[in-house]
């Protein structure tokens, strides 16, 4: 028995030592690597789960950004995948395997609660984290040295749509007296209606919230919310979703005969590639209010053009335009550096300023807090399975359709 | 809020609660006569599911025309499943038959998983926007196709136990094993046939509910756990009672949601299961043990 016991022990530490090496591995390889190969960025999307649709609609910015950033003469990005499941807990072993896999700078996730928990693993590990999408502004507010965010925050974008809404309004010469809310109850959901409660008397909205309605975004059956929703007599519905859960709306406002003046949403789900095919006709109408690209910038027709030639047929929307841009944010700040030291990378983040762009807004720039606050968001509506854009002023290519054609009249 | 609201939500909640009456019908038929608690029974729904996508979205064939079809296959798996593994587990301590079922229940999720990946997957048959309206009630097509096609099978299930004597052996199985034995009855053999007529109801139930709700692979625990409330709450074993279990919950989700929070609207299922285990611990129709 002795014997046995002193071998196993002896076993044991060889076995440690291989694991602490292994662990140590990718360390090595980080400070080995140097300026001279392509710096590895992991990308965090949820590709998979209910988030899957617009995780992998995002996974569209990532495909086209290499021939892009090639032709601005910046350095080559080698992309580590990960998938976060549409799920905080597996975002945060995802992150954790990625840094543990060499990956220099990290970049997602879409989703505010899956992006939290990346945020902590990254300031943790000394990784930057440049966020592509997500809004929560706990995130940019915890003091953070290496996270970065190039998307508007909640109240940024409550702010933005409520100007967008008063211009559409002006346009229109009418507006609704009642809306219902129906939102998502997840970290975006309750921060937009946080956020709503504090912002919307500073606006004078001509119109009141009759009911609001939370619900799940990973529900299977809306039918109970709509019936709700219906119930409330509003003028308009204001929405704050997701896609999958777009659809079911959909689906149910069209079963239970009921067409508002107006789906005005404040979040994603509605003006989505899947949601436009998936619907076809029954698609048409919803505007929404959120962070788009500028038709006008020279950038946004380079996107455009690799994006019909990867993907023929699919709109340039916002989940391309912030990946790629989060892609952009990290070549640029990698060229500058001229190192994949995490710190080195971090401080070029911070003094990024790139005015040759995609989104609406001056450009892309980081405050003290690692947010860019100059960000603008467009108004856009659904007319043929296409994205036109109605506000502001100066990218607006159609007048708003208001009402929307009811559901009925639509065969 | 006006009337009509309530009616229509809780015709929906009542066409829901048919599906997920008959759902849980076959947890309860199993257990009724195996005396096996089928802890893969959403996981064998999502298999159902499954196979009415494959056949929607390959050959276009309609969930409401394979439902026959799909609960054959579903009967042939039980009744394999039955004869091949679970048989020489009926007499083991219940732990065992436990994590056989669990086991079961984990390699049907991966093996999904695998096959299908993590993605929902969703049947757009033609009236899948319909709905009915008469006067204020608005009903819609596919859950009321879907909560008569529940009904009838119901309805077979309860004739095929009471007037066949195949059923009546199945019964006499439940409720005296040594009995059934001593008359000559091939216990085995009709616990084969019971654990496949209980996978067909539940097969049924998963092409009635592709045409509700978009299926993953991950979609099973959750429907698990439902039947299991269900059948507590009506009375575990109990044919009448699973139905009874199945509208009452369908009802309480649907009308929880529209009077409180859409969002807790499961909790209400839930509180109703710790009521009836406060007060009425074997179900509102079951038979209190001796």
């Amino acid at each position: 028995m002795p014997r046995s016991i002193s071998l196993n022990r002896r076993r044991f530490f060889a076995v440690a030592a291989a694991g602490a090496t292994s662990l140590a591995g990718p360390a090595i390889v980080r400070a080995q690597t140097g300026n001279s190969g392509p710096l590895k960025v992991g990308v965090l999307l949820p590709r998979s789960g209910f988030e899957a649709g617009i995780g992998q609609d995002c996974q569209r910015g990532v495909d086209v950004a290499p021939a892009i950033i090639k032709s601005l003469g910046l350095p080559e990005l080698a992309i580590m995948n990960g998938d976060t499941e549409s799920n905080v807990d597996v975002a945060r072993e995802r992150a954790e395997k990625l840094i543990n896999d060499g990956a220099q700078l990290l970049i997602g996730a879409f989703d505010s609660g899956q992006t939290t928990a990346i945020a902590q693993v990254a300031e943790q590990k000394g990784v930057p984290l440049v966020i592509n999408i997500g809004a929560a502004p706990e995130i940019t507010e915890q003091g953070y040295q290496f996270v970065f965010r190039n998307f508007p925050t909640a109240p940024m974008l409550l702010s933005s749509a409520f100007s967008n809404q008063l211009e559409l309004f002006d346009i229109i010469g009418n507006a609704p007296k009642t809306v219902v809310y129906m939102h998502v109850n997840d970290t975006f959901g309750t921060a937009m209606t946080k956020g709503i409660g504090a912002l919307m008397p500073k606006f004078n909205m001509p119109y009141k919230i009759v009911d609001e309605i939370a619900y799940d975004p990973a529900a299977r059956d809306l039918s109970v919310e709509v019936a709700k929703a219906k119930a409330a007599n509003a003028d308009a519905l204001l929405v704050v979703s997701r896609l999958n859960d777009a659809m079911l709306l959909t689906r149910e406002l069209v079963k239970q005969r009921w067409t508002p003046q107006a789906i005005m949403s404040m979040g994603p789900g509605w003006y989505e590639d899947q949601y436009l095919k998936t619907l076809g006709k029954l698609s048409d109408g919803p505007i929404s209010f959120d962070p788009f690209q500028d038709p006008n910038k020279r950038l946004t027709k380079m996107l455009e053009a690799e994006l019909a030639k990867a993907y023929p047929g699919i709109n340039l929307s916002t989940n391309h335009v912030y990946t790629f841009e989060a892609l952009l944010v990290a070549a640029d700040a990698y060229k500058r550096a001229s190192s994949t030291d995490p710190k080195a990378l971090a401080d070029a983040i911070r003094t990024t300023n790139i005015t040759d762009n995609v989104s609406i807004g001056p450009g892309i720039q980081f405050n003290a807090k690692g947010q860019n606050d100059k960000l603008k968001e467009g108004t856009i509506q659904n007319r043929g399975g296409k994205l036109v854009t109605l506000a502001p002023k100066n990218a607006a290519i159609a007048k708003p359709e208001w009402p929307m054609t009811p559901y009925q009249n639509r065969v | 809020m006006p009337v009509d609201v309530y009616l229509n939500v809780a015709v929906g909640g009542l066409l829901t609660g048919l599906v997920y009456g008959l759902m849980a019908l076959g947890l309860s038929v199993i257990f009724g006569v195996v005396r096996v608690v089928n802890f893969a029974h959403g996981e064998m729904m999502s298999i159902a599911m499954y196979l009415a996508v494959l056949l929607f979205s390959g050959l276009h064939l309609d969930p409401l025309v394979m439902l026959v079809p799909i609960a054959a296959i579903m009967f042939a798996f039980g009744y394999a499943l039955q004869a091949g593994l679970i048989n020489p587990f009926i007499n083991r301590p219940e732990h065992s038959q436990f994590l056989l079922l669990v086991a079961l229940a984990i390699i049907i999720v991966n093996t999904l998983l695998i096959i299908f990946g993590p993605d929902a997957r969703s049947v757009q048959t033609a009236y899948a926007f319909d709905s009915f309206q008469w006067g204020a009630l608005i009903v819609d097509a596919t859950k009321l196709y879907a909560g008569a096609a529940a009904i009838v099978f119901a309805l077979l299930l309860f004739s095929f136990f009471r007037f066949t004597s195949v059923g009546k052996a199945i019964r006499a199985c439940a409720d005296n094993y040594t009995g059934a034995l001593v008359v000559g009855l091939e216990v085995k053999r009709l616990y084969a046939l019971t654990f496949g007529i209980g996978a067909a109801c539940v097969g049924a139930a998963g092409v009635m509910m592709t045409l509700i709700v978009d299926v993953t692979p991950m979609i099973g625990p959750a429907y698990t756990l439902l039947a299991f409330v269900i059948v507590i709450t009506g009375g575990l074993g109990s044919m009448a009672g699973a139905l009874l279990g199945g509208l009452l919950i369908g009802e309480t989700e649907a009308l929880a949601g529209l009077l409180f929070t859409p969002s807790a609207k499961r909790m209400f299922a839930f509180a109703i299961l710790v009521l009836v285990l406060l007060f009425r611990p074997q179900g509102i129709v079951g038979k209190r043990s001796t």
